[in-house]
């Protein structure tokens, strides 16, 4: 582990598109094992901040680390090596292979299998144990051999996340777990992000506030590309700050949604 | 495999039982060994030895095509300088300065192709998707006038020829008659099936299937997808070359054009013809694509024409090619419904046969006023005489055409529905049932597209 002790460190984090400045100096330290909520309004950069953080793009200017090591500039398969990974918004998964072969696909590098074509995938005993182990964390068995673009809208979104996790990153950033999902499918769905997270560090965009406040150890408030505060759910919600910029409108919502949250 | 039967223990889900694929493979064997006894004729066996390299080539264009999702161009690069090589090869082993045994031409063929891989494939695989297409159909060009800007090496306009027998002789064995070289192609022909399915199950041969559905996320999960093309694309060299390096010694001669865009096109059009996404598709790809130039070029000389026309009506109405048509029947056999199916497809047929004979006519009567006849007006055409000069041949011709059309057209509609409904009750049994591991992917392009668009839906 790093001496600075921290799993994501983002330090004066700036991302520019064209003139349009979306990032404007972020910075976040988030402790090895925390789950950190990430939140803000639309277009506040969330997303923009995850795609920097998994490399699919470079910062403008700025430093991020993982686990004491700089990684801007890397590419995503450098910096999903060293340990983390992401899921996606939009479900991407491989849509002709099965469930199985999704998840397997998900370990096989970490497991260093690299690109090997004088093995067989069937006599990997380790990838295919594990790949078994997943499909049962991500409660799919019976849909093992179904081709992934075959699932439904909710089973596809468990899928990316054990695509995600497959590999045994350390670090994992989920963007918007449980867009498009139901109510009563959310709350099953985040025991399975819980359950699936022991022990690492999470990093998660959440527009739901009942999930949001169930979740995370801390909130990070995204506004304009500022991380404006970083800090407890308590002390987000009574920081009169955020509460101008943002959370007043969304606060009243999360009343009604924490009470249909499951209790842990 | 059955259906409902209670799950099979995890090692044997989702492959054929080792019984199966020993059957598969023997079976396999089997008709390459019996065939040239059933077709005896010199020319049959000539036919054959084609086969064998036209199974290789389509198979190795079909790892980056089916695989792999990269539209290649220039596939005949890799196959044609393997043939050039071993062309040269076989020189040097008559000269005496390649102290390497004729049997192993192939595979210096094959190593011609890979090394030309390495070196174009490094710049091809940089680029996924149309860029590739375009920078496989450039170097394919490139390749071409190198071909004739070259010389010294490929022989100019008339290529570079050499006697394949005339090595030593192993066991009696010199390749002079054709039999014996038959059988050293389908020995390749078999390994070199074999060693390409062993791939499509090996990491690297699984990866190149998930670079193709969704490079992006490729790269998120540790694999750089340049590499997984690359890797992927150097071993497609490699067999490409082996069917260069087998068509140098079957037909002692290399070309120009078997570098050309016009074989590149041909590996394409047959491999998609036989159907991409099945592993086996490209083979039968690659007998059509044989018996196409052997035979139907010998009953019409507009017979490519005939092939656009197929190959039209294959996109438009069986993107799976020829082995999707095949397993998506087998599926509906497996659930007992094909029977409800016959009298459609008789239907379907008879139709196809009235159309195409109205087309064939008209096409033949163009062809033979644009190109034959010797200013001759008739021909003749199934047992009839028809008459480029008459308004009746013309006007008969173009009826029977319609009549075809509009036959084949209502068939097809109220088919579709048929087949609809069917697939629903599969997908139906398919649920109450819970079946086992079915090895045909329900991918089918129609209700594939139709249950992913379900899935869309929150």
């Amino acid at each position: 582990m790093s001496t600075s002790g921290y799993a994501v460190e983002l330090q004066d984090v700036r991302k520019s598109f064209g003139k349009t400045e979306i990032i404007r100096g972020a910075n976040l330290a988030v402790r090895s094992g925390e789950r950190v909520a990430v939140i803000g309004p639309n277009g506040a950069g969330k997303s923009t901040l995850f795609n920097l953080v998994s490399g699919r793009f470079g910062p403008t200017s700025g430093q991020i680390l993982l686990n004491g090591e700089r990684i801007d500039g890397m590419v995503p398969y450098e910096i999903n090596r060293r340990g983390l990974a992401r899921s996606f918004q939009i479900t991407n998964i491989f849509g002709h292979l099965s469930v199985f072969e999704n998840l397997r696909c998900g370990l096989l590098w970490s497991m260093g299998y690299r690109y090997a074509f004088w093995k067989f995938l069937a006599s990997l005993t380790d990838a295919n144990e594990r790949s078994e182990q997943l499909l049962r964390m991500i409660r799919l068995e019976r849909k093992r051999d179904t081709l992934a673009m075959n699932l439904t809208y909710a089973e596809q979104r468990a899928l990316e996340i054990g695509v995600t996790i497959a590999g045994g990153a350390s670090v994992i950033l989920l963007d918007e777990p449980t867009a498009g999902m139901s109510k009563s499918e959310t709350a099953r769905f985040i025991d399975l992000i819980r359950e699936v997270t022991v022990g690492k560090t999470l990093l998660t965009v959440e527009h739901d506030m009942g999930v949001v406040f169930g979740l995370a150890d801390k909130i990070a408030v995204l506004v304009y590309g500022e991380v404006i505060a970083f800090d407890t759910p308590d002390a987000v919600r009574a920081n009169p700050r955020v509460q101008e910029a943002y959370l007043g409108s969304v606060l009243a919502d999360a009343q009604v949604d924490g009470a249909a949250r499951p209790t842990h | 495999m059955s259906t409902g039967v209670a799950r099979a223990p995890i090692v044997a889900q989702g492959r054929p039982l080792p019984g199966r694929r020993v059957l598969v493979w023997g079976g396999f064997a089997l008709v390459f060994a019996i065939a040239p006894m059933i077709f005896r004729s010199d020319f049959s066996v000539s036919i054959l030895s084609q086969v064998a390299i036209a199974i290789v080539a389509c198979l190795s264009y079909n790892m980056l095509l089916g695989q792999g999702g990269m539209l290649s161009f220039g596939h005949a690069v890799y196959s044609g300088l393997g043939t050039f090589v071993a062309v040269h090869a076989m020189l040097a082993i008559a000269n005496g300065t390649l102290p390497v045994p004729t049997s192993l031409i192939p595979f210096v063929g094959g190593l011609a192709g890979m090394f030309f891989a390495i070196i174009l494939g490094y710049v091809t695989t940089k680029k996924a998707g149309t860029p590739f297409a375009m920078i496989t159909l450039g170097l394919g060009e490139l390749v071409t006038a190198m071909a004739l800007m070259i010389p010294e090496f490929f022989g100019g306009e008339g290529g570079v020829s050499a006697n394949r027998s005339a090595g030593k002789s192993f066991l009696g064995i010199t390749y002079g008659p054709q039999i014996q070289v038959y059988y050293l192609l389908a020995l390749y022909a078999f390994v070199s099936t074999a060693a390409m399915f062993a791939f499509t199950r090996t990491p690297l041969g699984r990866m190149l299937n998930a670079v193709r559905d969704n490079p992006e996320r490729v790269e998120f999960i540790g694999y750089s997808t340049q590499r997984v093309r690359f890797f992927s694309f150097v071993i497609a060299g490699f067999f490409a070359g082996i069917a260069g390096g087998m068509a140098a010694l079957n037909f002692e001669i290399a070309t120009a054009e078997v570098v050309g865009a016009g074989r590149s096109g041909l590996y394409l059009f047959f491999t998609f013809l036989g159907g991409a996404t099945f592993f086996f598709g490209p083979i039968i790809g690659a007998v059509l694509m044989v018996l196409g130039f052997a035979l139907f070029s010998e009953v019409t000389k507009a017979w490519q024409l005939y092939l656009g026309l197929i190959f039209l009506f294959m996109v438009m109405y069986a993107p799976g090619g020829i082995a999707s048509l095949i397993m998506m029947n087998v599926r509906v056999a497996k659930y007992k419904k094909l029977h409800r199916l016959w009298g459609w497809y008789a239907g379907l047929v008879a139709a196809s046969l009235v159309m195409l004979v109205g087309a064939a006519a008209l096409i033949e009567m163009v062809y033979h006023l644009q190109l034959g006849g010797a200013g001759e007006p008739t021909l003749g055409y199934l047992g009839v005489t028809l008459d480029t000069t008459s308004a009746v041949s013309w006007i008969g011709a173009a009826v029977v055409f319609a009549i075809g059309f509009v036959a084949l057209e209502a068939t097809r509609r109220r088919f579709a529905l048929a087949w609809g409904a069917i697939q629903t009750e599969i997908e139906s049994d398919m649920m109450f049932k819970e079946p086992s591991p079915v090895d045909v992917p329900a991918d089918l392009p129609e209700h594939g597209a139709a249950a992913s668009a379900e899935a869309g839906k929150p």
